[in-house]
């Protein structure tokens, strides 16, 4: 059930491209036709996928606070997570590497059409950000950081597909000259964002329960506090 | 400017407006949207970029006749990772606060597409000092936006700047909340973001109609 849970939740709630804005660089100049945009959104699902567990265990038996217990006790204290930033990327890049070996040598096919985006992938914020967001909300499991890989690289595929069909379409219409090509991109991301938005209340049924996600969230606590504030003071001015 | 020759003084205008990072090249756009609902924020993610581009370039540019340029990605992605781990440290330190509101975007800096991309374009081929340069220019360009963003979206979705009531007190009902104003929250969420990206590109490409794309 957790597993269905985090899925659901990393491909509609977090996307990264809608939520957390991961990626955009890629989504926004690969996006162009939609056969590349697949393409490149499958290389993601895939290093996500590899990337984002191994990563785990490295987050759990030698980064976090304490893991390297199993080294023996005497390593109780050491707390290794100010490395995790060059762990990962030097983890991602490998694999990225690595994947790309294997797959030249078994599958000349998937290759020829996944190649050329695996090399543009070790740079691509969705990927470390799938780690660091894998690490910063402490997921509890192997299996879930596989799962919530998975989910997060599916998230950016249906992004990146709906964008370049998107931008496939309105190449016949009239946009504003100066508008057209990037501006045009970001506003429509931006309207898509905020049909993204309506999926935040699938899982909680409509609870206001703060997501543990990143800047945005906690702004608007703050807001929500702010109002709060706003309606004792005017219901204190009232009473007096 | 006299400490500088005309092509190096280009190096740090042209990304200012004509070839910016963000509106033109379209790099770096990923931590740059999150993080821009307040101002202070976007203050401190420029001052960060400022300071691992303007490092970073030096340190590839200093390296670039020894780094095989088969393994060049993950070289210039350890430099990266080490000067953004500074950074880190030094804002967990002294600000712990605004690097919790950051959050994972200070990691996300290593990826951030602007530093590959200069390191790619113009560290690997060019002198430290050039490339100090070309390095502080896109830094700021990227900074520039990123602190327009930051601003529209504070002011008019919380009606403060850097935490000051500039609009007057929503509370209170003094300033413009005395007439009726109220603060649009939906400035503060993130596909707003975007959104005042998308018309800061229209109002640059209106006033510089060279710059229009043709679909």
């Amino acid at each position: 059930m957790e597993h269905i849970e985090l899925f659901f939740k990393s491909i509609f709630i977090d996307n990264m491209v809608f939520a957390t804005f991961l990626g955009m660089c890629s989504y926004l100049a690969v996006s162009k036709k939609v056969a590349t945009a697949v393409g490149l959104g499958a290389a993601v699902i895939f290093v996500l996928a590899v990337t984002v567990p191994l990563n785990w265990l490295l987050d759990q038996y030698i980064l976090k606070d304490g893991a390297l217990v199993w080294l023996g006790p005497e390593y109780a204290d050491y707390d290794l997570s100010f490395l995790s930033f060059i762990m990962f990327i030097a983890t991602i890049a490998t694999m990225v590497q690595l994947v790309e070996i294997i797959v030249e040598k078994f599958s000349p096919s998937l290759y020829n059409s996944l190649g050329i985006f695996l090399p543009l992938i070790a740079v691509n914020c969705a990927i470390l950000g799938g780690s660091l967001f894998m690490q910063s909300r402490e997921i509890p499991s192997l299996g879930l950081a596989l799962t919530y890989g998975v989910g997060s690289g599916i998230g950016w595929f249906l992004a990146i597909l709906a964008i370049a069909a998107i931008r496939e379409k309105i190449r016949y219409s009239s946009v504003p000259p100066a508008l057209r090509g990037l501006g045009i991109t970001f506003i429509i991301t931006g309207l898509m964002a905020i049909g993204f938005m309506s999926f935040g209340g699938m899982l909680t049924g409509g609870d206001e329960e703060a997501k543990p996600a990143a800047a945005p969230e906690v702004v608007i606590e703050k807001v929500q506090e702010k109002v709060e504030k706003e309606v004792i003071a005017k219901n204190t001015k009232r009473i007096q | 400017m006299g400490l500088l020759s005309k092509r190096d003084a280009a190096l740090l205008t042209d990304p200012l407006a004509d070839n910016n990072p963000i509106t033109i090249q379209v790099l770096g756009i990923c931590s740059a949207l999150a993080i821009t609902a307040e101002l202070k924020a976007s203050i401190v993610m420029a001052v960060s970029v400022l300071f691992v581009l303007g490092l970073g370039n030096v340190v590839i540019s200093l390296m670039r006749n020894i780094i095989p340029s088969k393994i060049r990605i993950i070289v210039q992605l350890i430099v990266v990772a080490t000067l953004v781990i500074i950074v880190d440290l030094v804002l967990k330190a002294f600000a712990y606060e605004l690097s919790k509101t950051l959050s994972v975007f200070v990691g996300l800096i290593i990826t951030n597409c602007i530093i590959m991309g200069r390191f790619e374009a113009f560290a690997l081929g060019n002198g430290p000092w050039r490339a100090f340069l070309d390095g502080i220019g896109n830094a700021v360009g990227y900074g520039v936006i990123l602190i327009a963003v930051g601003f529209f979206r504070e002011l008019l979705g919380s009606g403060t700047l850097l935490g000051f009531k500039v609009l007057g007190d929503p509370i209170e009902k003094t300033g413009l909340y005395a007439i009726g104003y109220e603060n649009n929250g939906f400035m503060l969420l993130s596909p707003m973001a975007l959104i005042v990206v998308g018309i800061l590109i229209w109002i640059q490409r209106s006033r510089n109609t060279s710059l229009i794309e043709e679909n």
